[in-house]
């Protein structure tokens, strides 16, 4: 029932890309710590750079040898990019090989679900790197990514197995998707206001987190990388309570029954809408916005980890 | 007292309250998932409560074991509902008029708008004007003509955004307003079955039930008639042990069958359940009913199959109490020395360590009972409700009840007791645990959680935008085209949209 090897392969392949994603962590980090080592002669050149056009440099090759330096950096930023990329598509094929070993969608446990969560995330994140300007905090993505998959491949570790009678549906396929989607979008935004916290306190006070407040985005660019990426995880994130309902409904009798897992994406649903309400509410836009993204992040967090191997509630089987 | 009343309506309705109702609501339900609750298991409660002493009983007394009924949950959802309906009416009227008024008036300076550009084409106003139309089709517009001679567009787009936002928000007042109905007239009943078409349950009224919780407006009386039984169960587990398959054969009479005598047959499996008459049955759990025949000193016998309950999961070793009472004594006196209880445990497959059974797989492979047979007096007479998987063990503490044979059986196995009674394990019965359920309301939470996703869908990804043309003609037969933009709603990403709409409205480089 189960085809062994490609589930063999399907780990190795897992394995594979939590090494390539730490080497991509690797790489952002070296673009964090050295991009911008000093601010302003960086911007004082990149002004003229922007301005002119694209053949400036071979315009002026006196100072050929200095923009070789000071893309150094930013050559590994762009590697560490790269690597990503090269980590999402080998993340892929350990989903699809896992799935095929067991001929069902590859979300029936808890590392397989963390797996996809992280998967979703790594590609969100991808996709932001190509709007905005943030490539050079891929590693703070990466972390709690990396921290993920090192759990999952580890103490929560499951065997190929079938799926229990219980998990056999077509809801299945979709309302654990829609959790799975929006819980890695999630993540972005949880990153992304912790980051718009320290640069914002770095801007009321120069003192404050000196180092890491200065090479970090613009407070806009976080705040808009937060929100644009909440308002498309919120939808989906609703879509699966309500497909989670549906399927309630017809395996354990009602649609709502206020089991833990229901309870706390109860809470997390209410906090993501006090954000949107925050946003729409003088005194409350940027800082306490941002603190309630992280605490609606922590909430989904929670709900992974807590209710999972905590409490013993209809959900259990996630570990099984 | 009308300014009063005039600040508390306005106070309540605000954006800041509504947040920090959402803040208390989020806050309210957490005890919820951290406590045990008695509408999922109140044994765990009162298990919670004994544990924890005052603390405890204080919880208790503050209802954190029925968080969701609870007065302060209550008033925190009534509150934030009110708040609701505040502020939705005003913004109801505010978007009826939005509809009807034509687009705002051009800005004197376009140039000021947070999207701008300029450019002189080789066109005439009118062609301009008409391909800005065209440009622009798809958004409320419309033109004007300034004193000097300029020739505008007002153009919007993105109502809907306010649409989908208000039909989220009335589409929540609908599914919470439903779920009451459904709490009123709803009701859930438990019943376990005999899995070999020997029982026969019909949704008459409670007393057909182990469990029965009907909703504020239900009696019982008036239940969904129908009628089922179970032809048989079958189950199938992998070797590790892990479920693999679970289907109750049902046979059942919905309300025209129960006239005309017919019954229908369904395959009851967890994720299907039998829908008949706005009535739904579910396969909530299954177990085992060991078999005993007692053959008294007098040479009668007395069968029974009670289910006993599993009390571990995985292995399914159950436990129980078997109660006999002996036949043909009218003294009951002396009847209440004479009663039998076989209790103990039973394991469908035996794994022994010594004597001490265990259970190593829940399949029947070698169905093994390992039973105390208690004689004297159950209790059962004495009109006290007792559980039918313990016997009274007040009843063992007091001394009319004593032990008389302690044995492990296999199918066929036997003991016999020192007056010549004889108790035999005859063999294993399958039971399910069923449950019916019936909510009037519940589809209409379906259709509202529909109209949730779709208006917070619209009013998430539309954006309320705005687009002003001025177009001047200039002195050499050319025209100055002026376009600006301004998103209404923050973080709306109008750049690349505004981009490619102007260059359209000039149409393209000149």
């Amino acid at each position: 029932m189960v085809n062994e090897t490609l589930a063999r392969f399907g780990d190795w392949t897992y394995g594979a890309t939590v090494v390539v994603y730490v080497f991509a962590m690797a790489f952002a980090l070296i673009e964090q710590a050295f991009g911008k080592a000093k601010p302003r002669r960086a911007v004082a050149r990149q002004l003229a750079t922007v301005g002119g056009p694209s053949t400036s440099v071979e315009e002026v090759p006196a100072v050929e040898a200095r923009p070789a330096e000071r893309t150094r950096s930013e050559r590994f930023g762009r590697m560490g990019a790269a690597l990503m990329v090269l980590g999402a598509l080998l993340h892929f094929t350990s989903l699809v090989l896992r799935g095929l070993a067991v001929g069902r969608v590859p979300w029936g446990n808890m590392y397989e679900y963390m797996s996809a969560v992280s998967l979703v995330a790594v590609v969100t994140w991808i996709v932001l790197m190509k709007k905005f300007p943030v490539r050079r905090l891929s590693a703070f993505v990466l972390l709690p990514i990396v921290i993920l998959m090192f759990l999952g491949g580890t103490v929560l570790y499951s065997e190929a197995a079938p799926l229990q009678p219980a998990l056999r549906s077509y809801w299945l396929i979709v309302h654990v998707a829609a959790a799975i989607i929006a819980s890695g979008l999630f993540l972005v935004p949880g990153v992304a206001s912790v980051l718009y916290l320290i640069r914002n306190r770095y801007d009321h006070d120069q003192a404050k987190f000196v180092r890491l407040g200065e090479r970090l985005p613009g407070a806009d660019v976080l705040d808009r990388v937060a929100y644009r990426t909440t308002i498309i995880a919120f939808p989906i994130f609703t879509f699966g309570v309500i497909c989670g309902g549906i399927w309630a409904e017809a395996a354990w009798g009602r649609f709502w029954g206020w089991d833990p897992k229901e309870t706390v994406a109860f809470v997390a649903w209410v906090i993501y809408a006090a954000y949107l309400h925050s946003r729409a509410t003088a005194g409350w836009r940027g800082g306490k916005a941002a603190w309630i993204n992280i605490l609606g992040f922590a909430a989904t967090v929670f709900n992974l980890f807590f209710v999972n191997l905590v409490t013993v509630g209809l959900h259990s089987y996630a570990n099984g | 007292m009308v300014p009063f009343l005039r600040n508390t309506w306005r106070g309540l309705t605000s954006m800041r309250t509504a947040l920090i109702l959402l803040f208390l609501l989020a806050l309210a339900a957490l005890p919820g998932a951290l406590l045990p609750q008695r509408t999922l298991n109140a044994n765990k409660v009162a298990d919670y409560i004994a544990e924890h002493g005052w603390w405890g009983r204080l919880l208790d007394r503050l209802q954190f074991f029925n968080v969701y009924a609870s007065v302060w949950f209550s008033a925190i959802y009534i509150l934030l509902m009110i708040s609701l309906v505040g502020c939705l009416l005003p913004r109801t009227l505010e978007y009826a008029r939005a509809l009807r008024t034509k687009p705002v008036l051009t800005p004197r300076n376009l140039s000021r708008m947070p999207h701008h550009s300029e450019s002189t084409v080789d066109k005439t106003p009118d062609e301009v004007i008409a391909q800005a139309t065209r440009a622009l089709s798809g958004w409320r517009k419309t033109e004007r003509e300034e004193e000097n001679g300029a020739r505008t567009i007002s153009a919007e787009r993105g109502y809907l955004r306010e649409t989908g936002n208000l039909v989220f928000h009335f589409a929540m007042l609908g599914l919470i307003i439903a779920l009451a109905v459904g709490k009123l007239f709803g009701y859930e009943g438990q019943v376990i079955v005999k899995a070999d078409g020997s029982q026969e349950f019909c949704n008459s009224g409670v007393l057909g039930y182990d469990s029965f919780q009907p909703g504020l407006r239900v009696d019982g009386t008036d239940l969904t008639p129908f009628c089922l039984k179970v032809a048989s169960f079958d189950v199938n587990f992998l070797p590790t042990g892990q479920p693999d398959l679970f289907r109750a054969n049902l046979e059942y009479q919905s309300e025209k069958d129960l006239d005309t005598g017919t019954w229908q047959t369904y395959g009851l499996e967890v994720n299907s359940p039998l829908r008949t008459d706005g009535d739904r049955v579910y396969l909530l759990g299954h177990g085992y009913a060991p078999v005993f025949t007692v053959t008294f000193p007098n040479g009668e016998k007395r069968t029974m199959d009670t289910q006993w309950r599993p009390v571990d999961q995985v292995t399914f070793l159950s436990e129980g109490a078997t109660k006999f009472d002996p036949p043909g004594i009218t003294d009951s006196e002396e009847r209440r020395t004479k009663q039998i209880a076989v209790t103990g445990v039973f394991a469908p497959t035996a794994q022994l360590h010594g004597s001490l059974l265990n259970s190593s797989f829940p399949d029947l492979r070698d169905p093994m009972v390992a039973v105390d047979v208690m004689r004297g007096d159950l209790g059962i007479d004495n009109g006290r409700g007792q559980s039918i998987f313990t016997i009274d063990q007040s009843m063992v503490d007091d001394g009319r009840l004593k032990r008389v044979a302690r044995e492990n059986l296999s199918v066929g196995g036997e003991v016999k007791l020192d007056d010549g009674t004889v108790v035999r394990f005859d063999g294993v019965k399958r039971w399910v645990y069923l449950q019916v359920s019936h909510d009037p309301a519940q589809v209409w939470v379906l259709v509202f959680a529909i109209a949730i996703i779709l208006g917070i869908g619209a009013s998430l990804i539309i954006k309320r935008r705005r687009l002003w043309v001025r177009v001047v003609p200039a002195a050499d037969g050319r025209t100055v085209v002026e376009v600006g933009g301004l998103a209404r709603t923050d973080q709306a990403g109008y750049g690349e949209e505004f981009e490619r709409l102007s260059g359209a409205v000039t149409g393209g480089k000149n």
